[in-house]
């Protein structure tokens, strides 16, 4: 069992490293990841569960609270987008890459038992399954932005900002509608007699809602996940010299072939992925999440699926955090249809859990 | 437990590792030009690796 007092002076002193070494901004982002490492993980917050909840029992408050962190997120997000002109939205290209993307992370995620931040917030607590998957869904991610080009190829148009056709204001109205309309599908579902939330999904929702609004302000963009996998294992593949980024369209773009040569902590993606873990790791000493104990059988999907997962999400712009929260909150139309693609990808994604006994 | 402990363990030991390598061939920091603490208001384009970034011809 960990100690909460070494723990302290551990993250302490890898603030004041930072700080001292890297940047003011990044050290600060280091603590806003401690923060949604340690709402996640202390409100089990998981976007993967709360799918799952609603769909096998009915249950609508995980899927209320996400609905709810959305639009919270996004009554912050969307006039800051409007008001500071150095803040740029999560704009992904609506595409075939997405639409297909979105729709196996949605179902591997439920094989993986979390998402991005599932499998981080799960592995920062110490379950076995999600600590082995994150190597593997960093390589998924990196082999996914390699190949991204040619899915992009498939048919893609322009991102669209609901920011920038219809102002701030109009943009957020939009999107509460949109958010309300599917808080009355899920009560629809789920029926009059369960309640709509708990306090946990409440919390949980708030405080990542202003975590996910100070990431934005400070970085000048959204939060993220999958790009910090995907640049740490891009960083090592390179290195061993079994991938060239100067001709792939990806990574020889200027600003991705720079952070393949720059240090992992000026990342502001992998500095929110070091301290979600982090902030998990926290929680783990007085709470921990052993995981549930599976056959071989079960390893091997579960691992299988974290790989998809990882190289789906980059085709699909994203996962839970980087397309639909950053994506809906900071009024991308890629969020909007990450969503629908990805639940029903997870609406199968639950039939292979039933199917093999997870 | 103890196999869940040595796990956790090594999952540490090598994110450890990585970002200490990741450190060592890394280029240096240049510390003059920091990125100002809040990008609010501060003047200065963002430039990060963001999830939602396509390749060059996106039109993103």
């Amino acid at each position: 069992m960990l100690r909460r007092a070494p723990l302290a002076a551990a993250l302490a002193a890898a603030f004041l490293l930072l700080l001292w070494n890297v940047s003011v901004r990044q050290a600060v982002l280091f603590l806003v990841g401690i923060g949604m490492g340690a709402t996640l993980a202390g409100y089990r917050f998981g976007f993967t569960t709360g799918w799952r909840q609603l769909i096998e029992q009915r249950d609508p408050r995980g899927a209320i609270g996400q609905l709810l962190l959305l639009g919270l997120a996004a009554t912050l997000a969307m006039p800051l987008l409007g008001r500071f002109s150095e803040l740029h939205a999560a704009l992904g290209p609506p595409s075939v890459s997405l639409l297909v993307g979105a729709f196996f992370f949605g179902l591997s995620m439920q094989l993986a038992d979390g998402c991005g931040s599932g499998t981080l917030y799960k592995a920062g607590l110490g379950v076995p399954l999600n600590m082995a998957i994150l190597p593997l869904f960093a390589l998924g991610s990196f082999l996914g932005s390699a190949q991204l080009n040619a899915w992009l190829s498939l048919g893609q148009i322009h991102p669209v900002s609901l920011v920038a056709e219809f102002g701030a204001g109009k943009a957020l109205a939009l999107t509460w509608l949109a958010l309300g309309a599917l808080a009355f599908a899920v009560r629809l579902w789920a029926g009059g007699e369960r309640p709509w939330l708990s306090r946990s999904w409440a919390y949980g929702a708030v405080l990542l809602a202003v975590l996910a609004s100070l990431n934005l302000a400070i970085a000048g963009q959204p939060c993220g996940v999958v790009y910090g996998f995907s640049l740490w294992a891009g960083k090592l593949i390179t290195a061993a010299g079994w991938f060239d980024p100067a001709g792939n369209g990806f990574w020889g773009l200027a600003g991705n072939a720079q952070r393949l040569g720059e240090s992992v902590l000026l990342d502001v993606t992998s500095i929110t992925d070091i301290g979600i873990l982090a902030g998990a790791l926290w929680v783990s000493a007085r709470t921990p999440a052993p995981g549930k104990a599976l056959n071989a059988q079960q390893w091997a999907l579960g691992l299988t699926a974290g790989f998809v997962m990882g190289y789906s999400s980059r085709l699909a712009f994203g996962c839970n955090i980087g397309a639909m929260l950053s994506g809906i909150s900071t009024g991308s139309l890629h969020g909007w249809i990450w969503l629908p693609m990805a639940f029903l990808g997870t609406t199968v994604g639950v039939r292979l859990r039933r199917r093999f006994q997870f | 437990m103890k196999l869940n402990r040595l796990l956790r363990a090594i999952f540490w030991a090598g994110l450890l590792l990585f970002l200490a390598w990741d450190w060592s061939r890394s280029s240096p920091i240049d510390l003059r030009q920091e990125p100002p603490l809040i990008a609010a208001g501060s003047g200065q384009a963002v430039s990060g690796g963001l999830c939602a970034m396509a390749s060059g011809d996106s039109g993103s």
